[in-house]
């Protein structure tokens, strides 16, 4: 974490009402970067599909244990981990395709479309019967410079 | 949340903040309205919506089909630029008529 400015870390179950609380820790988090309305949206959404993502997919049957990292690595840029410990994803292409979804009507398959689009980087890792990773990253705009 | 109708348009409007935790609640009680007045249009207002993401475009979706079934249509009315950016990654607008009611 030495090369980090800040960091935080968070554990919590996979339970669907932390979803709201994972993605607002997240943004107080990401607040002192000074983001403009529509970064800290972005933000959250992101996370929020993370997070539910662990929360419908990694553990579907059990509550499981899901870890943010945020880190403000220089030129303000905000570094978010989610994992979990839970199924895994046995093919990565097809669930990062736009739509798709395992999940029932009440998920649209946009998840890793949103992550991505909203997000500067976004890359995931996981093993079936391990876990997943998401490490997202996110430039926020320094306006100080640009006024 | 609150619902409205004038004749056959159904106006539901939405608020706080849309994700997983909430969408099935939220999705019967769209369904449910839907059922009850059978309408010809209906109207999901996202003045009140203070946060939104995936879970919100399953719930235009669903509305979509349930209306589609009736041969009525789906309006989607002052969607906040953060929920706008969520549906409109999705391309919604190819399946529901997006307006506004207030000047931006």
């Amino acid at each position: 974490m030495k090369s980090a400015e800040n960091y935080m870390q968070l554990e919590f179950p996979s339970k669907s009402i932390n979803e709201s609380f994972a993605r607002s820790a997240v943004a107080a988090f990401a607040a002192r970067l000074d983001p403009t309305m529509e970064e800290l949206g972005d933000i959250k959404t992101a996370v929020s599909e993370a997070v539910t993502n662990c929360i419908v997919h990694a553990y579907p049957d059990s509550i499981g244990v899901i870890l943010i990292r945020c880190k403000i690595l220089k030129d303000n840029v905000l570094d978010i981990v989610v994992k979990d410990r839970g199924c895994g994803i046995s093919d990565l292409t097809l669930a990062m395709k736009p739509l798709f979804s395992t999940g029932n009507e009440e998920r649209s398959g946009m998840g890793f479309t949103i992550m991505e689009s909203f997000m500067t980087a976004l890359k995931v890792t996981s093993r079936v019967g391990k876990g997943t990773t998401v490490h997202m990253k996110r430039k926020i705009i320094d306006r100080g410079e640009s006024r | 949340m609150t619902s409205f109708v004038q004749g056959r348009q159904l106006t539901l409007m939405l608020s706080g903040e849309i994700d997983h935790h909430g969408a099935s609640i939220l999705m019967r009680w769209c369904g449910e309205k839907i059922a009850e007045y059978l309408p010809k249009t209906c109207i999901l207002d996202f003045r009140d919506v203070s946060f939104m993401d995936s879970s919100g475009i399953a719930v235009v979706i669903q509305t979509h089909r349930r209306m589609r079934e009736l041969n009525g249509e789906v309006i989607l009315r002052d969607i906040p630029p953060q929920s706008w950016k969520v549906l409109h990654a999705a391309g919604i607008e190819r399946i529901a008529k997006v307006e506004r009611s207030v000047p931006v």
